[in-house]
């Protein structure tokens, strides 16, 4: 392989081992932060113990997240030279607000909340949790307001052999970043809610501190089910804005050959990007492709043959990646319904079938956001800042293929190893359960 | 026009000298855990005296990598992309180094808790050691010119960046067992002190020879020749530094870690107030240096930043001086044993 397709599979696997971690961390910061604040208004013990065992399982968690982040803000540097600085001058100042502004808000109360127990008040104690959950829903913002600007880039002009900003504000609200970040972070919720919910029914099944479960089950899952549209409508606008600046993209996801007025939603869809059509193409619903592009049944849509094929993105993973996503996206909605219906009902606890489902539904919303991002950075491609530099300019010049070959080697080892370990304590102290006691809240002296 | 570089030039040697102040401390506990504490509760101890702060003080380190991007982008480009194998190195030794802190309490097994003791010595060491060797050979200069870059892993190896990498350590080192000695109580404590002491000595030795050094490996001093008032800089440090002992013989060692912080802190600044205008001077041809001008971002950029600069550091500096407060209280073995949250 040569060094572009090296440097580009390693950014892949950095970038998807560091996304197995962050959703969980978006969505179970704001989790726990709810469990504690639940406690500080009801006194209810159950809640102190709620927020111990899945705050637990959070920092697990949130400690492969952080680290494996660092690699994320070297590596454009590391690998991507020639990228950085072309687009430093604008691509620079988000990351190097979402570590002022976010990174430091999270860290900082992130170590508070963990040993500052008995050092705060209940109240105060509750709002460090929220400003790292706060901290961390941030640094999303920032850092897909960077990408946000791969994708469509707004707010500058091409000067000194360089694009350069000349309008931050419209860097910062580019609509393109916002849909994508309110549909990443609303995953992220989702799939928070159903680790907490495929957990408790792990331990329901088990008849282990069945009221502690319910209790974990009923809150995760109005959290996961109104993320779960919030997921679908941001989804839905992301399209729509996607059709609008991104035409290869949005033609690639639904493998849209010639450009047509009125599209058809085929059902039943095959791509054959070799011979630039589509193998199969049936069970069409007339008009719904238009109507998804740009909520009308008449309006035209670019077809891929519209562009010279170095500008196509490869279609057959986009495409695959966007059908699953969304039959995934359709799913989990649906059992986070149920999953809010159930527990009304007083055996539920016994309806041994849908707790199974549940455990078996974890991997789910992880699928779902690694593909997401597939559609997302594949269907960019040949881009890396769509329309305006290609990814394969990017590349480092000064870094040999055998060097990425080998740090790909070290980190694939590296993360496979972490990884491993990380899942292994997740699934430990899962199964472990919540603790009896809870000294760690009440003061020493009391306890003595 | 150019009072936006300067600033940002004066930002970069704050973020990564309060960088260096704050993670040299976690680096000098981490690989000198080995020999301040004799048992897994001490160790306990040690780890968690660094815990509530471990993770905010290397944000400084993404903040400084940040701001390097954001104000001097071919500068973030081709220092990252020409040290690549040496960052590397140092990615993998900050991602286990994390870890270990978080994961080592997780399993009570004597085989797992060593290895990540080993993990925390090696991946504690190894930044410290590249960190210094990296800005050595900033200092003294890369083999760049038109045609790119001339060096290696190999070639940052020479004797100014060894000398460099050990003074990082040997700082490092007496700093983070004077931060030991105040925050543990008790034999802990004393030992930490003591192994402070001892390694003030060849930390002495090692700083008046890189002085003298500089002036033969690098252009550093160029600077101050030109403005001699500059030698207030490295005074400072040389005095600091030898308060450090002075409060160590007084056995004050919350003055004595004061006075390592300023140390650091005014090492880096010697060095970096060398570089001026540079960042990156090329050993090779000065016409090919990456300098504040010819490597920075627009002057939109930049006076942009300088306003994010100028609300949140700040801000940061509030809240974390905030939190060092709340947990300034030294950490005693009752403390990790009786709290179920500490690593």
């Amino acid at each position: 392989m040569d060094i572009v397709a090296l440097s580009r599979l390693q950014f892949a696997v950095t970038t998807m081992f560091h996304f197995i971690f962050v959703p969980l961390t978006l969505g179970l910061s704001v989790l726990t932060a709810w469990f504690e604040t639940r406690y500080v208004q009801t006194g209810d013990e159950t809640y102190l113990r709620m927020t111990k065992f899945w705050g637990k399982l959070f920092l697990i968690n949130f400690a492969l997240g952080v680290v494996t982040g660092i690699t994320q803000e070297f590596q454009f540097g590391m690998n991507w030279a020639e990228y950085s600085r072309y687009v430093g001058d604008i691509f620079g100042a988000p990351l190097a607000i979402e570590a002022t502004a976010a990174f430091f808000l999270e860290s900082v109360f992130i170590g508070v909340w963990i040993f500052g127990w008995d050092k705060l008040s209940k109240k105060a104690h509750a709002t460090t949790i929220w400003l790292a959950a706060f901290g961390t829903n941030l640094s999303a913002l920032w850092i897909l307001i960077a990408n946000g600007w791969m994708q469509k880039p707004v707010g500058f002009v091409l000067r000194n052999g360089r694009a350069e900003m000349n309008d931050f504000a419209a860097v910062v609200f580019n609509p393109y970043a916002w849909f994508k970040f309110l549909h990443t972070v609303t995953s992220g919720y989702v799939l928070a809610g159903f680790f907490v919910m495929g957990i408790a029914a792990w331990h329901l099944l088990k008849k282990n501190e069945v009221p502690f479960f319910v209790c974990s089950f009923k809150n995760a899952a109005v959290f996961a089910f109104v993320s779960s549209l919030a997921v679908a409508v941001t989804g839905d606008f992301h399209a729509v804005e996607i059709a609008k600046v991104q035409p290869t993209k949005f033609a690639a996801m639904e493998s849209v050959w010639e450009t047509q007025k009125g599209a058809p939603m085929h059902l039943m869809l095959w791509p054959d990007e070799a011979n630039e059509r589509n193998a199969v193409a049936t069970a069409s619903v007339p008009g719904a492709l238009s109507f998804l592009a740009f909520h009308d049944t008449n309006a035209e849509v670019k077809g891929l043959k519209d562009f010279p094929k170095d500008e196509r993105p490869p279609v057959l993973p986009v495409f695959l990646s966007f059908r699953i996503m969304a039959g995934l996206g359709a799913l989990i909605a649906g059992l986070a319904f149920l999953a809010v219906i159930m527990p009304r009902w007083s055996r539920f606890v016994d309806f041994k079938i849908f707790l199974f489902i549940m455990v078996a539904a974890i991997p789910l919303p992880y699928l779902a956001i690694q593909l997401g991002w597939l559609v997302a950075e594949l269907g960019r491609q040949p881009w890396a800042v769509y329309g305006v530099m290609k990814t394969a300019v990017g590349v480092s010049k000064s870094v040999t293929s055998l060097q990425v070959l080998g740090s790909l080697i070290g980190y694939t080892a590296l993360y496979g190893l972490l990884g491993a370990i990380d899942i292994y304590l997740l699934v430990k102290y899962a199964k472990l359960g919540p603790e009896k006691s809870h000294s760690g809240m009440i003061p020493a002296k009391e306890v003595a | 026009m150019e009072m936006l570089q300067i600033t940002w030039f004066v930002l970069w040697a704050v973020l990564w000298s309060v960088y260096f102040m704050l993670d040299g401390f976690v680096f000098g506990i981490g690989f000198l855990s080995g020999f301040i504490a004799k048992n897994d509760t001490e160790k306990r101890v040690l780890i968690n005296s660094i815990g509530p702060v471990w993770d905010g003080n290397e944000v400084w380190l993404l903040t400084a990598g940040g701001a390097t991007f954001a104000a001097f982008p071919t500068t973030y480009a081709l220092m990252f992309s020409y040290l690549y194998t040496a960052l590397l190195l140092l990615l993998f030794s900050l991602i286990v180094r994390g870890v270990s802190f978080e994961f080592r309490g997780k399993i009570d097994s004597p085989l797992w808790k060593s290895s990540w003791d080993t993990a925390i010595i090696v991946s504690s060491f190894l930044p410290a050691l590249l960190f210094g060797v990296a800005f050595g050979n900033i200092f003294s200069g890369l083999p760049m010119d038109a045609a790119g870059y001339h060096g290696g892993l190999i070639s940052l190896l020479n004797p100014y960046g060894i000398l460099t990498g050990l003074l990082f350590v040997f700082l490092f080192a007496v700093h983070g067992a004077l931060y030991a000695t105040v925050k543990t109580t008790g034999e802990l404590s004393a030992r930490a002190f003591a192994l402070a002491k001892l390694l003030w000595i060849p930390l002495l030795l090692i700083a008046v020879v890189f002085l003298g050094y500089t002036a033969y490996a690098t252009k550093l001093y160029n600077n101050y020749m030109k403005v001699p008032v500059l030698f207030v800089v490295p005074a400072i440090a040389v005095l600091s530094l030898v308060a450090v002992e002075g409060f160590m013989m007084l056995k004050k060692p919350l003055s004595a870690f004061t006075a390592s912080c300023l140390t650091i802190v005014f090492v880096v600044v010697t060095g970096v107030a060398g570089l001026f205008p540079n960042l990156i001077p090329s050993s090779l041809d000065p016409a090919f240096s990456l300098t504040i001008f010819n490597s920075s971002s627009s002057q939109y950029t930049l006076a942009i930043m300088t306003v994010v600069a100028g609300i949140f550091v700040p801000t940061v500096i509030l809240y974390k001086i905030w939190a060092y407060r709340l947990f300034r209280a030294p950490v005693t073995e009752k403390d990790v044993l009786e709290n179920h949250e500490a690593y």
